[in-house]
């Protein structure tokens, strides 16, 4: 048995395109994801029940289906239910986009109630009103919590980006089955793109420790 | 200044206070004991609407705060709490701390917070500390930048939630000599403490509390040395 790469830089123009597209939708995702999330967490903490049960109810439908199932309703379900259709990366962005937000809205919600409430009782106790309190003495505790979370949420979207390979978006997995088909060789192409995916999580990972360096920086012993 | 007229309070069927009534006058320095869970940091904690009474009524300086359009935020700046665990912001250094309420509720200028906040932080020793975190201080040390944020916003009641009961023993006195240096500047200060003999020192009047209910008020020598309930008397044997 010998291994031979040469087939697959032949086709690296397939693998920098796909790579480009897992890159997007995560970028694109993550974001959305997280302004949807923020959304779901107020909602969550309101003292409105209905909202709350709402926000609840979303945040299980999303939890309690597979996301592949989440995509297929999407990319195929629904386009037959009201006649529109979508692109696949479409699909892809608003599926994977939804389902973060239910995720980063139990992170955030986790995040805010986790902090000491004698933070709460001290800010109130000084005069300082709701929003003012949870601008500046909640939240920026509650980050510190929350971004571990995040980052293994954008971690998670980057790797789960590869079912959209299901539904024939052309991502790195894809792009790594098409080098397949062309060169009958297996083992290469999926093992350069797990190091890929691998390199981007890294990337990420370092990116995420600085930030959360950063953050703690109150807590170094100077 | 601060006047209780029949306050109840219950945690779902739990019963903590059974009808207080209270008075404390302006720059009085009153203690509330009593064994925990008798109540005593409910009718501290009622003072500043921490917890909202079930019924009764709580005038501050003739404002009854238990009406519903009463705005809160405006009683509470003038009403200082210190607490058992300090509740310092850890993410704001020292003079952060200090500097953050004055800054935005009372809205003063940067500068005179900052100058203000200094002052209040050589009263209480730590003048040194002012661009640190935290996280790098002692238990005494957080506790008396606690009472420096307190005070930085000027109020004209001070309430001391059990002050010195987290902190290592060796480190209570430097706390309540902060305190102590507080009752003499006309501020009115209630404080909830099991320091029996710090109390007897410091307090114009005495409240003993035992089950929500106030069982004596009376000056630190008759409540210490002549207490008047069987209760009392058995309190203050198991604790003196």
């Amino acid at each position: 048995m010998k291994l031979d790469f040469s087939s697959v830089w032949q086709y690296w123009p397939f693998l920098y395109h796909g790579a480009l597209l897992t890159l997007k939708i995560t970028l694109i995702c993550t974001l959305l994801g997280f302004i949807l999330g923020v959304l779901l967490s107020l909602l969550k903490l309101t003292k409105c029940k209905p909202l709350v049960w709402i926000a609840n109810f979303y945040t299980s439908i999303f939890r309690g289906t597979p996301l592949l199932v989440q995509l297929c309703i999407i990319h195929f379900g629904i386009p037959q239910l009201i006649g529109v259709t979508f692109t696949t990366t479409q699909s892809g962005i608003l599926t994977f986009s939804l389902n973060s937000a239910a995720y980063v809205s139990e992170i955030l919600r986790g995040g805010i109630v986790g902090v000491d409430k004698g933070q709460y009782e001290a800010s109130m106790s000084l005069g300082v009103g709701y929003k003012d309190m949870m601008k500046d003495i909640i939240f920026p505790q509650a980050i510190r919590s929350i971004l571990p979370g995040l980052v293994n949420e954008g971690i998670s979207l980057l790797k789960e980006s590869s079912i959209l390979s299901y539904i024939g978006a052309v991502e790195l997995l894809r792009a790594a089955d098409q080098i397949t088909v062309l060169t009958f060789r297996f083992f290469e192409p999926y093992l350069v793109i797990a190091l890929i995916y691998y390199v981007m999580v890294m990337i990420l990972t370092v990116f995420a420790n600085r930030l959360e360096r950063w953050l703690n920086r109150s807590d170094r012993v100077s | 200044m601060i006047a209780f007229h029949k306050v109840y309070k219950n945690f779902g069927s739990l019963k903590v206070l059974k009808g207080i009534d209270l008075n404390i006058e302006k720059g009085q320095v009153v203690t509330l004991i009593g064994p925990s869970g008798s109540g005593k940091s409910t009718i501290l904690r009622c003072m500043n609407l921490l917890e909202k009474p079930t019924s009764g009524e709580i005038i501050i300086d003739g404002q009854d705060i238990t009406k519903p359009k009463v705005d809160i935020q405006a009683v509470r700046k003038n009403i200082g709490m210190v607490f058992q665990h300090f509740n310092l912001f850890p993410h704001k250094t020292v003079i952060d701390n200090m500097t953050y309420a004055p800054i935005k509720v009372n809205k003063i200028s940067k500068e005179d917070a900052r100058r203000k906040s200094l002052e209040l932080l050589e009263l209480v020793g730590l003048s040194e500390k002012a661009d640190i975190y935290p996280g790098k201080l002692s238990g005494g040390q957080k506790q008396r930048i606690a009472i420096a944020r307190a005070l930085a916003m000027e109020p004209q009641i001070m309430l001391f939630d059990e002050p010195t009961s987290a902190l290592d023993p060796e480190m209570v006195k430097e706390v309540l000599q902060v305190i102590q240096d507080l009752s003499h500047t006309g501020i009115t200060l209630v404080l909830v403490t099991h320091e029996m003999g710090f109390a007897r020192e410091v307090s114009d009047r005495i409240c003993f509390i035992d089950d929500g209910q106030i069982l004596e008020d009376a000056s630190p020598d008759e409540f210490f040395s002549n207490p008047d309930t069987m209760r009392a008397r058995a309190f203050l044997e198991k604790v003196l």
